[in-house]
């Protein structure tokens, strides 16, 4: 089910054209393939191993030691309660118990019907904002615990189903190489000269 | 005096004072192509490459520009470590962002990526850096998209890619971004992630990523404010960096400074000679504690720094005399804690957090960080004894031996000793888990013993991690 589609297949194989080591594109095939399905599945790690000739195995190394791929289907939403100190200072017990509360979840479940996955979360790069929380990586800043219950609300009512897009897409505009513009992938082995803007010295070396 | 927040950077306050990295911050736009050229962008690249390459590297070198990762190296005595003669040579830039506290590069990376990508270009330019990836933390969304935005945009422009302003120099920038893991911004762990590995740090020395990095070639790591000031110095020449801060600490930082102070918020401040009470008292900056209560401690450098008192109120912040006293800059992050705070539990969030992030690849890291946390979680639950807080500092031991540093307090009759510690793991994430732990004891005992009970004739419970790492 989860072989790549026609767009993505092409676009994995322009990403792995960027790294002059075709496994540096693991990661991001693996975000590929979460943000197509909202999981990675057996079948789509085999084919990324194809496409950067490693095993699968390899692959499945790789992804497991990160915390945002998920082996197995999730919410449609991912809700992400930071705890560290500076939110756990200013409140995010209290945002944890709330929507435990309201979801009928505790962290790390999946409600009945799907739509979301509650997960404790460490910091956020947002401690100013404290207590806060992302939505699929989508951000909401100095939550309060009536807040979570709103955002929970909006996510089931589907007035966030614009702003928010599913499980699996991180940002919506993706870098696009020109390749009239591109210098190419730099091979560690092959491109030992010294780059032209560098004067070679007299004897031989470079500065 | 002034202070000024905007709704589309949150959390940033402006005040009157010198802007190098955040001065277009006002402008609701700044993330545009159109606006960075409409206030002075590639000013700094076009400068640079009018000069050959050794002589912005001297440039970069005379502005003594102090890295902002955590570390504090300085980045033109970095990029003077490659092994001369090796091509081709890297630059991967760490937009990894996760120490707790710490809330600068993303701010940086949405609000003003074109600056990001000027730095990229003139560090590569002057250190000869024939590749860059820009490595963002996977969680950061919107900086991940401002960055790719502004990315097309620039090579649309001829301003990234091949011949670029037709200089004959040229580079590429990969955007790449993580998948969540904290140690994957230790920058060995950051390489092998970006060769499509579990980032777990590599043993160093012998060999540092400048003579053997990326692919095994010589590779730079930057962060990101770091190379957000290289379009300024480029500009305006190392005198003009020089001329704010300090003479070890020169130019601007960004701190962020969180928790219970009344106006928390990211500022850009004068290097080295602005204080702690300057940044937690002063009205143009977070006004006070909180509600009218008192200070009771604050963390100085992100997550892993070692707690600071009230006593040390009047240190500027600057990496030799906060050294000194007993803890670090790291990463530019305060946390505020007032007199409601409860203390074990407050070190608890970090201990879990640390023990959480183990790549598990140094024992003394592995076992003994979920030991501390667990031990740790008991006493908080007010369920530990009086042996566990020897059994803390005990574990404490097998990753850091010796001497920890510690903040003085005149109350408690204590003094400083002073940072770094010695360490039994291959990178900070170990020592990390114990720093909060050992502060929290050393400073505010009192406050675990009156948690726990009276040992229990017991002989020692051994504790057991169940279920092995994270
Ligand atoms: C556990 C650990 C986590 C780190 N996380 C980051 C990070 O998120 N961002 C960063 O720039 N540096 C981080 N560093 C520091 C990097 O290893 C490296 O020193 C830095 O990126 C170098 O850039 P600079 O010289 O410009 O500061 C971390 C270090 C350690 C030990
Ligand atoms: S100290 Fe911890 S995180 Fe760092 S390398 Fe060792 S086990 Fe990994
Ligand atoms: S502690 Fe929650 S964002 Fe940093």
């Amino acid at each position: 089910m989860s072989r790549f589609s026609a767009e993505n297949l092409t676009l994995a194989r322009e990403i792995v054209s960027r790294y002059p080591r075709p496994k540096s594109a693991v990661i991001p095939l693996l975000h590929l393939a979460q943000e197509q399905e909202g999981w990675i599945s057996e079948e789509a790690m085999r084919e990324i191993a194809e496409l950067v000739g490693v095993t699968p195995a390899e692959v499945r190394g790789t992804g497991t030691f990160y915390e945002m791929f998920h082996f197995e289907p999730i919410g449609r939403y991912l809700l992400n309660i930071c705890g560290t100190m500076s939110c756990a200072l200013m409140g995010a017990g209290e945002l944890m118990h709330a929507a435990e509360e309201e979801l009928g979840v505790r962290a790390g479940g999946t409600t009945d019907d799907g739509l979301i996955t509650l997960h404790g979360a460490e910091c956020q790069a947002a401690c100013t904002e404290a207590p806060c929380l992302q939505v699929n990586y989508r951000y909401r800043f100095r939550v309060t615990p009536d807040g979570v219950r709103q955002l929970i609300a909006d996510l089931r009512s589907g007035a966030l189903s614009d702003e928010i897009p599913p499980h699996g897409t991180l940002a919506t505009v993706r870098q696009h190489i020109p390749s009239d513009r591109a210098v190419g992938a730099v091979d560690p082995d092959v491109d030992t000269a010294p780059p032209a803007w560098i004067p070679v010295t007299v004897e031989g070396a470079s500065s | 005096m002034t202070v000024e927040t905007y709704p589309w950077a949150p959390g940033f306050v402006a005040g009157d004072r010198p802007r190098i990295v955040t001065s277009r911050f006002e402008h609701e736009d700044s993330h545009t192509l159109e606006r960075y050229m409409a206030t002075g962008g590639y000013e700094g690249l076009r400068a640079a490459l009018a000069k050959p390459a050794a002589e912005v590297h001297e440039q970069v070198r005379g502005s003594t520009l102090l890295g902002r990762g955590g570390a504090g190296f300085p980045a033109g005595v970095k990029w003077g470590l490659t092994p001369e003669g090796v091509y081709p040579r890297y630059l991967v830039v760490n937009g990894d962002e996760s120490e707790p506290g710490t809330y600068k590069d993303r701010l940086l990376m949405e609000r003003d990526p074109h600056q990001l990508i000027e730095g990229c270009l003139i560090a590569c330019y002057a250190a000869g850096l024939s590749r860059c990836f820009l490595y963002i933390r996977g969680e950061m969304a919107l900086a991940q998209e401002r960055v790719a935005t502004a990315l097309n945009e620039a090579y649309a422009a001829g301003l990234v890619g091949r011949d670029i302003l037709g200089s004959g120099f040229g580079v590429d920038i990969v955007l790449h971004w993580g998948a969540g893991a904290y140690v994957v911004g230790e920058e060995t762990a950051l390489i092998e992630s970006l060769e499509g590995n579990r980032g777990m740090p590599r043993l160093k020395p012998p060999f540092f990523p400048a003579a053997i990095g990326l692919y095994g070639k010589p590779t730079i790591v930057n962060n990101v404010e770091t190379l957000s000031n290289l379009p300024f110095i480029a500009a305006n020449g190392a005198e003009a960096y020089t001329a704010i801060g300090t003479e070890t600490s020169p130019g601007t930082r960004m701190v962020a400074v969180s928790g219970h102070v009344r106006r928390p918020g990211v500022y850009e401040i004068v290097n080295g000679t602005t204080t702690f009470r300057d940044l937690l008292y002063g009205e143009e900056f977070c006004g006070g504690i909180r509600d009218g209560n008192e200070l009771k401690a604050f963390v100085p450098g992100g997550g892993s720094a070692p707690w600071f008192l009230p006593d040390q109120l009047d240190l500027p912040f600057e990496g030799r005399q906060v050294g000194a006293a007993g803890s670090m800059l790291g990463s530019g992050a305060i946390m505020v804690m007032d007199s409601t705070t409860d203390i074990p539990a407050a070190a608890l969030t970090l201990t879990r957090f640390y023990a959480h992030e183990s790549c598990g690849k140094c024992v003394p890291c592995r076992e003994g960080g979920t030991w501390l946390m667990r031990v740790l979680e008991r006493v908080v639950a007010g369920e530990g004894t009086t042996d566990d807080l020897d059994l803390l500092l005990e574990v404490g031991q097998s990753i850091c031996p010796g001497d920890m540093p510690h903040a003085s307090s005149e109350a408690l009759g204590l003094e400083a000793t002073p940072f770094p510690y010695k360490m039994t793991t291959i990178c900070f994430v170990g020592p990390s888990a114990y720093v909060p732990v050992h502060s929290a004891l050393t400073l505010f005992r009192s406050e675990f013993e009156e948690r726990v009970a009276p040992s229990r004739s017991r002989t020692r419970i051994p504790v057991v991690a169940v279920g092995g790492g994270q």
